[in-house]
């Protein structure tokens, strides 16, 4: 257990908590990155999977593009765009963009599909404006899987923005980086241990958010798995069980 | 395309050792996974337990995870073997949770006729329940596969070869096209292997296809339709 004494005993030295590069900084600049990227990415695919989770049209294209995007190797993608725009950060983000995406597009669409059609015809047939029912009816319904799709790219973005610093100076990646080209076991494994708290906190407060975010109307009649369906669509065998009154 | 030619010997052989680090991974997270994914099911304190730990171990960046498993392991950050953990690691929980899904959708009248006609708990498992998850175990499978393959390419800058070698190597020497080429390289490398489990899919469970062609036809196919 003396590697783990290394890596504590580097967080906690004093020298490694102020000037640059210092360990509140690198934190910032990690969760800065993550914010900015979440927030470009957000603003592309939440607007895209709800068109499409409303009208049901473009599924394959959903499919199709979250599927596709997880075999892209995400180091690749960091190194090629660090070699067309250089060192900096446009490289880190423009990457981190791409890779978010998929899982916000997934859990938008699959949030806007889940929602009960006849819950959708009885807001039609009440008179409610297709804008109404997508704004006042479907988005707060699929509220909770739609923040588990951002749950799993805000993950997706932490893990892959420690890797950026492999190609741009910036976040909690650069001490793993350091210590591995210095052979600073301590140094490697206190950064690692800093980016695990970081990923497990922010689950947490996604976890959070998501039960936080269920309607109570719907809090008060029944519990679910909240986290966001795999954007694969599963296939389910058999017939589901009906039992009792529910449905 | 010209480095490419005049590099094709060493795409192959990190395309081989490639395969040689995420083939054993993926397998092992499979045959892992299943046995806990039924125990997550059947239980529901281990449900929960069993979930929750999957949903941590995955919320945990690639990058750290390989720095930090040598402590529990023992083995060097640079060992292959540590990268195989990793890649297992991270299967187990992508499949544990589809495992438990799968397990919970069979038919429970399904489940007490094969009790009736005499299974044991042993023998329900393997010929009744085991065959009515496996569309759902290999879907499973098959994000794990996409996903292994192109994780595996991160063990590149910690020092263990792989198709990510030419990541490194090509940012490292400004060569635009070897980075090009190792990421063409890994999809194929993941489409081959994913086409290489639909094929295995379809041997195993012949009943599949006939069944996907005649739900299409005659009633809607129910998919998605597990929430109350």
């Amino acid at each position: 257990m003396n590697l783990v004494a290394d890596g504590i005993a580097w967080i906690l030295d004093p020298a490694n908590w102020q000037g640059a590069g210092s360990i509140p900084e690198r934190i910032g600049q990690h969760l800065l990155l993550s914010l900015v990227v979440l927030l470009i990415a957000s603003a592309i695919a939440l607007p895209a999977g709800a068109v499409i989770g409303h009208t049901g049209r473009g599924k394959q294209f959903v499919v199709m593009v979250s599927g596709g995007l997880r075999a892209l190797p995400t180091l690749g993608v960091l190194t090629l765009f660090g070699l067309w725009l250089g060192i900096g950060l446009a490289a880190p983000v423009i990457s981190l963009v791409i890779l978010a995406v998929p899982p916000l597009l997934a859990g938008a669409y699959a949030g806007f599909e889940a929602v009960d059609r006849r819950t959708i015809d009885a807001a039609r047939a009440m008179g409610m404006r297709e804008r109404e029912i997508v704004g006042g009816v479907e988005l707060p319904l699929g509220l909770p899987i739609i923040v588990g799709g951002v749950r799993s790219a805000a993950l997706q973005i932490i893990a892959t923005a420690t890797l950026a610093a492999y190609v741009a100076d910036v976040g909690l990646g650069r001490p793993i980086f350091q210590g591995l080209k210095t052979r600073d076991y301590g140094e490697m494994l206190g950064g690692s241990i800093l980016v695990i708290l970081l990923a497990l906190l922010v689950d947490g407060a996604f976890a959070l958010a998501q039960r936080l975010v269920v309607p109570a109307g719907v809090r008060a009649t029944r519990t679910r798995e909240l986290r966001s369906r795999p954007p694969r669509p599963r296939t389910v065998v058999g017939r589901p069980i009906h039992e009792g009154n529910r449905q | 395309m010209t480095w490419l030619w005049s590099n094709l010997d060493l795409v192959g052989e990190l395309s081989l050792v490639h395969l040689a680090l995420s083939v054993p991974a993926i397998i092992l997270s499979f045959v892992i996974s299943v046995p806990i994914g039924w125990l997550a099911h059947r239980y529901r304190w281990s449900r929960g337990v069993l979930l929750t730990l999957c949903g941590l171990l995955y919320a945990i960046p690639s990058l750290a995870l390989l720095i930090a498993l040598p402590v529990f392991t023992g083995l060097s950050v640079r060992s292959p073997v540590n990268l195989v953990v990793a890649l297992t690691l991270y299967g187990i929980a992508v499949i544990v949770r589809t495992a438990a899904d799968a397990f919970d959708a069979i038919d429970r009248d399904v489940r007490q006729s094969a009790t009736a006609v005499g299974y044991s708990a042993f023998g329900r498992f393997r010929a009744a329940e085991l065959p009515l998850a496996g569309p759902v175990l290999l879907s499973g499978l098959r994000v794990v596969i996409v996903s292994t393959v192109s994780l595996a390419t991160i063990g590149a800058v910690i020092g263990v070869p792989s198709l990510g070698s030419l990541f490194t190597d090509g940012f490292q020497r400004g060569i635009q096209a070897e980075i090009a080429t190792g990421i063409v390289a890994t999809i194929l490398l993941a489409l081959l292997l994913d086409l290489l489990a639909v094929l295995a899919g379809r041997l195993l469970m012949p009943w599949t296809r006939a069944g996907a062609a005649r739900r299409s036809s005659s009633q809607a196919p129910v998919v998605e339709e597990v929430l109350p």
